[in-house]
């Protein structure tokens, strides 16, 4: 219904701006009517699945965070901030969630960009094997975060027993994933493994674009492979480094497919990350009101992220 | 120059591939556990197998309707792209042709609305979404693409069709081209390389998503190979056997994907990141 009204008001809209320049001629005016007609031709298909799919349940989304939903039946109280208040204060395992969420977020940031970046050094040497090895770090990236943590779980559970019993090397021995600090790690090693080689190839051609001249330049001044490495390349790459950084945050952040394969939360929830949480209230709890409350929560964690994002690289965009 | 190959590069090239191997265990340890019996898995974990038999693969291909979940996510990625091709490169295109203020305001709509995750509007959405009639059907799953995948779209298609000049078009329209066919007949064909990188980004996100799906499609014919997946390892927990084979089936798919246009999705992933 909003979809369809939308359309039109958009077309009204185009006709009404039409309208105040053009003088009253009829060819004009019915060149303004095709115009306005194409328009809502082209842009009104995917406007309307946007409209349906996207805007109406967002905006709907912020009034259901408000209410006492249950998703079952048709009741829905206006409840005001309870839904927050509640999470604030009483409801441990969701700001436990999002403590986890931030602490998961900074270490796979972190090694993420730094094994990407050592990896995409390592890739652009003068290596015989160079690309079939950006290939091999780049695979992991391919498969979908549900099967890779459904592959680890096998490596975590039989893999490394089997690799323990071999060398008897206790790290291999510990129950990886029934331990809160190990599976947290878990999850860890799983999105390093998987994001590593994402991010190598954005580090690729940044450094594919650093001029050789300069490096030949500072080789034959006597700078050595880390002095290189340190005034010159990584200054050369640090707007790729911004992207990578961003990039690895937003995703981080909103884990959800792996933390579900590899531990679903557990043991005993100490692995559940904030998606994760926010699909068990609704789906498994059936307390859509309070799932809405924290996904608003959520939503404007992930809006701030990409705002401050944005604002900084068009900043470092206009001083370059 | 530094592009001699010398005794130092070799132990780079060395350590490289052992990195590289490193990487590569856990698909070993997948692959060659799925060729095993049941029992050769628990005792045997870490060796290849004694025995080559592929019995798992077919008990699992079985056990997973692999054809049907397969041709699912392969009716639903490919439809998926069609759709978001069409409409957005269209949409995208009078957007950028019509220099009028709601054009910007629709385009910073869709740009804005990137930033939305899916998590934050999962709940509401299944409700808009039963209103409307799209649940537990293949095609209501593909409108949801649309939607969610518009942002991006258009995105990208308005940046590129900014840069093509408009003299072509405004000859073809002289030429009595209507603006319709000026879009597919001139336009669309130059809008190539950012249409290659668009369906490569889309069909690695659809192939592999699993929450949309998973709160879409209730029926258990409609499963994707994700979901099916999802559902096996829960009702054959433990069944390393079964599945290893199945995870294995999942990701053949994507294999063949990737090594098919392998220069394609690497230049994909470095043009779509950057902007």
């Amino acid at each position: 219904m909003n979809s369809q009204t939308k359309a039109t008001n958009l077309q009204g809209g185009a006709l009404q701006k039409n309208t105040n320049v053009s003088k009253p001629v009829s060819m004009a005016s019915k060149k303004k009517w095709k115009d306005a007609g194409l328009f809502t031709l082209f842009v009104g298909p995917v406007l309307l699945a946007f409209t349906i799919i996207v805007l109406i349940p967002f905006f709907t989304g912020i009034y259901y965070a408000f209410t006492d939903w249950n998703g079952v039946t048709g009741n829905i109280n206006w409840v005001g901030f309870d839904n927050f208040k509640y999470l604030f204060t009483e409801d441990k395992q969701f700001q436990a969630s999002f403590l986890l969420t931030a602490k998961y977020t900074v270490v796979a940031i972190i090694l993420t960009n730094v094994i990407g970046f050592a990896l995409a050094i390592l890739v652009t040497q003068m290596l015989k094997t160079r690309n079939i090895l950006r290939t091999v770090f780049f695979m992991p990236n391919l498969i979908g975060g549900l099967l890779l943590g459904f592959i680890w779980q096998f490596i975590f559970v039989k893999g490394f027993a089997s690799i323990g019993q071999i060398t008897g090397i206790p790290l291999f021995e510990m129950a990886w994933l029934g331990d809160a600090k190990t599976a947290f790690w878990g999850i860890v090693i799983v999105s390093v493994w998987q994001g590593a080689g994402y991010i190598m190839i954005i580090y690729i051609a940044a450094l594919q674009n650093v001029p050789q001249e300069i490096v030949e330049a500072a080789r034959i001044d006597g700078a050595n492979r880390w002095q290189i490495l340190r005034h010159i390349t990584i200054p050369m790459v640090a707007p790729a480094v911004t992207i990578c950084l961003f990039l690895t945050t937003a995703s981080s952040f909103k884990i959800f497919d792996a933390n579900l394969s590899l531990t679903n939360g557990g043991p005993f929830k100490s692995t559940e990350m904030l998606a994760l949480n926010i699909y068990t209230e609704a789906f498994v709890n059936n307390r859509y009101g309070i799932g809405e409350a924290k996904a608003l929560i959520f939503f404007i964690v992930v809006a701030a992220i990409t705002v401050i994002q944005v604002m900084y690289t068009k900043k470092k965009e206009v001083e370059s | 120059m530094e592009n001699k190959y010398t005794g130092k590069t070799f132990i780079v090239e060395i350590l490289a591939i052992l990195l590289g191997l490193l990487f590569l265990v856990p698909f070993y340890y997948v692959i060659s556990n799925s060729l095993k019996p049941f029992a050769e898995i628990l005792t045997n974990t870490s060796a290849l197998p004694k025995v080559f038999q592929f019995e798992n693969y077919v008990n699992a291909f079985e056990k997973l309707n692999y054809l049907k979940v397969f041709s699912n996510s392969l009716i639903i990625t490919v439809a998926s792209n069609v759709v978001l091709v069409v409409f957005c490169s269209m949409a995208a295109y009078m957007l950028v042709r019509t220099k009028k203020k709601i054009s910007n305001i629709i385009f910073m709509m869709f740009v804005a609305a990137m930033i939305i995750p899916f998590q934050s509007i999962m709940i509401p959405l299944i409700k808009t979404a039963g209103t409307f009639g799209l649940l537990n059907s293949i095609w209501g799953l593909v409108i949801m693409y649309l939607g969610f995948g518009s942002g991006m779209t258009i995105f990208l298609y308005h940046g590129f069709i900014k840069g093509i000049p408009k003299e072509l078009e405004e000859a073809a329209i002289i030429d009595g081209c209507s603006r319709f066919g000026v879009f597919w007949r001139i336009v669309f064909p130059l809008l190539k390389p950012i249409t290659v990188t668009i369906v490569i980004l889309n069909s690695l996100w659809i192939w592999n998503d699993f929450l949309l799906p998973s709160l879409v499609l209730q029926n258990p014919e409609l499963r994707t190979v994700p979901l099916a997946t999802f559902f096996f390892f829960g009702q054959y927990t433990k069944q390393w056997d079964l599945a290893l084979a199945a995870l294995i089936l999942g990701i053949i798919p994507l294999l063949i994907f990737f090594f098919s246009m392998q220069r394609h999705i690497i230049k994909g992933i470095t043009s779509g990141s950057i902007k």
